[in-house]
């Protein structure tokens, strides 16, 4: 085991060099949906259980499954409402279990991204060897049902291993190129992009996503009232689109169908959608594009600016 | 890699990645794919406010999980015992009244062994009239996965057949305690006579389960007042809110979509405290004056399966 990770040096986020997002645009926002699937009867992970209760758990089953038989539609047709093309982090069987749903979001042009195959088979104790083949397995599915080249990557239930950085750009690269695998959602260190130093050197970014504004952190870990939540999403975005006068930054919201569009949130969601896509210098987009167009204009610059404060730093 | 032959002991074997659910409980079915349903006078909007009628035994086994909202302390815990009594002799009594008030028709969700304790409440309930349905024998009577189905079958026809004998109601309707089910639990309701069980949280209309003649009736755990004011730790004003909220999205949503139904899932042990009722009633004072159409949970579920049948034939 690591003290630190290895994947990023030390970067303060003043005197960085300037952002500007396509047509001068300040602040990159996305919505990034969690399309999840959760078995009701897994194989024991001796890692981490998958439902308190014992099989079969149906309340915290039931309640995921309502995001998919209910909550789906209702987000969708919010996004819908405020021009936002979600960045769909999928639990990948969903391909097989649920292809309505994909079906919906391949007409609408929204980006899928691999989440694992099931959001209740974890990371924990698997072999590199069977890393790689769940996450091959993922990107797979992604391209067998959607004709796309995944280029994210959210580990399944946030669960990884030393290694699940460096698997998700080679299989990428292996699969498709070095233009598929080239974003991780898994890192909350920065509000801009990062950089990520990988065993292969390849051009892999950060791209913030955050734990903070993740519905099902706020609803559910943290407890916070619907309103106060969509009270958060607003002044996370005032702060973020006034530092972008100096330099461009980004604003994620994470979301679940069975959190955000359960009935009595739906309000102080669609109030924040509302306020946010009505300002001006607002990049309404996906993780993708973010991350494709930081790796074209601004990767190099910052890793020519990292290492020149590591050097002033010695 | 589903194509492949694998290891039934691998972590990447899915045996049952295929097409709709993951078992054979019921079927897979997008809510806004289905038919629109009708309410009578064309309502939009039906509500099923369900009152529970608790009793939590003070030597809590706490078999396979200790109950939310049961004892938390070493034996004995009097405070909770006796706090959670508070709802049955006070706290339904404000609850009622508020009901009442605003002429809002409640379901009954009963532990059998409170109604064999309590003869006034069977009485009180006889007299009223309203729908009573079974919340299982007590809060510490779980059904769980662990459990034998002889001894599930037993507590379950325990459970509902003393529920008929005190309340002459045919008691058609069940909620599991803490909401937790076997993989046994829908064939024994089924068995019993139980036409709709309201454990399952995963719509917000009645939908069919494969077991013959068993339906799912909708009933939000994310709007109950335990989980919001309980669980959640949210404030009063807060929990008015949510509910205002949910109601005005429904009657939305319904106006595209068809009927649509708001539960309230009403605890009087945590409601009927001096300091929450008037949220209730405030609650309540709003709703009435809303397109609502406020009826028991059986005939709400009866006006959908009657459409239902339609649709099929």
């Amino acid at each position: 085991m690591k003290a630190d990770p290895g994947f990023y040096d030390y970067w303060p986020y003043q005197d960085r060099p300037k952002i500007r997002w396509p047509d001068g645009k300040k602040l990159a926002f996305w919505v990034a949906p969690n399309i999840e699937f959760y078995e009701l009867n897994p194989p024991e992970n001796p890692h981490r259980k998958a439902w308190p209760q014992p099989y079969p758990a149906i309340q915290g089953y039931g309640i995921r499954d309502y995001g998919n038989r209910v909550g789906h539609q209702r987000q969708m047709d919010l996004l819908d409402k405020y021009g936002v093309r979600g960045s769909i982090s999928l639990s990948t069987a969903l391909c097989e279990h649920h292809p309505e749903i994909i079906q919906m979001c391949k007409e609408r042009d929204w980006e899928f991204f691999s989440h694992g195959i099931y959001n209740t088979r974890y990371t924990y104790g698997l072999s590199e060897q069977q890393e790689r083949d769940m996450i091959r397995d993922s990107m797979e599915t992604i391209y067998r049902h959607t004709n796309q080249h995944c280029a994210g990557y959210l580990a399944p239930a946030l669960s990884h291993s030393e290694l699940t950085l460096d698997l998700f750009a080679e299989v990428g690269t292996e699969m498709f190129g070095n233009n598929a695998g080239f974003y991780t959602c898994d890192l909350f260190h920065d509000d801009q992009p990062t950089p990520i130093k990988l065993r292969s050197d390849k051009r892999f970014v950060s791209i913030p996503y955050s734990l903070e504004m993740n519905d099902t952190i706020a609803y559910v870990v943290n407890k916070v009232e619907p309103r106060r939540y969509g009270q958060m999403l607003k002044d996370n975005f005032d702060r973020l689109y006034q530092e972008g006068e100096e330099s461009g930054t980004i604003m994620c919201i994470p979301t679940h169908n069975y959190q955000v569009a359960c009935p009595h949130r739906m309000k102080a969601f669609e109030e924040a959608l509302d306020y946010i896509t009505s300002h001006p210098d607002v990049w309404v987009t996906t993780g993708r594009e973010i991350a494709d167009y930081y790796r074209e204009h601004y990767y190099d610059a910052a890793l020519a600016d990292i290492s020149a404060k590591l050097g002033a730093n010695k | 890699m589903t194509d492949k032959v694998m290891d039934p002991n691998s972590p990447l074997h899915y045996p049952l990645r295929q097409y709709g659910m993951d078992h054979d409980l019921y079927n897979w079915s997008m809510l806004s794919n289905r038919a629109k349903v009708q309410w009578p006078n064309n309502k939009p909007l039906a509500v099923w406010v369900n009152i529970n009628l608790e009793f939590f035994p003070l030597n809590q086994k706490g078999v396979p999980f200790k109950v939310p909202g049961g004892m938390t302390m070493p034996y004995p815990d009097l405070r909770h015992y006796s706090l959670r009594d508070y709802g049955n002799r006070v706290g339904l009594f404000r609850i009622l009244k508020a009901l009442d008030k605003f002429d809002i028709t409640p379901t009954f969700a009963v532990n059998t062994e409170l109604a064999l304790r309590t003869p006034y409440l069977v009485q009180l309930l006889k007299s009223r009239g309203n729908e009573v349905l079974c919340h299982g024998w007590n809060m510490d009577s779980l059904h769980h996965g662990k459990m034998d189905r002889a001894d599930e079958s037993e507590l379950i026809s325990r459970s509902v057949n003393q529920l008929r004998d005190l309340t002459d109601q045919a008691i058609t309707g069940w909620l599991s305690p803490a909401r937790n089910q076997s993989q046994n639990t829908l064939v024994l309701l089924a068995e019993n006579g139980i036409h709709y069980c309201a454990d399952w949280v995963n719509d917000d209309m009645p939908y069919r389960f494969k077991q013959d003649g068993l339906w799912a009736m909708p009933l939000s755990t994310e709007l109950e007042d335990f989980y919001i004011l309980g669980n959640n730790l949210h404030s009063e004003a807060s929990y008015v809110e949510q509910i205002n909220d949910a109601c005005d999205f429904l009657l939305q949503e319904a106006a595209a979509q068809g009927g649509r139904i708001l539960t309230l899932n009403i605890h009087p042990w945590l409601l009927g405290q001096p300091h929450r009722i008037q949220y209730f009633e405030q609650i309540l004072s709003r709703l009435s004056q809303q397109p609502i159409w406020s009826a028991s949970a059986s005939d709400i579920l009866q006006a959908f399966a009657v459409q239902q049948a339609t649709v099929t034939a």
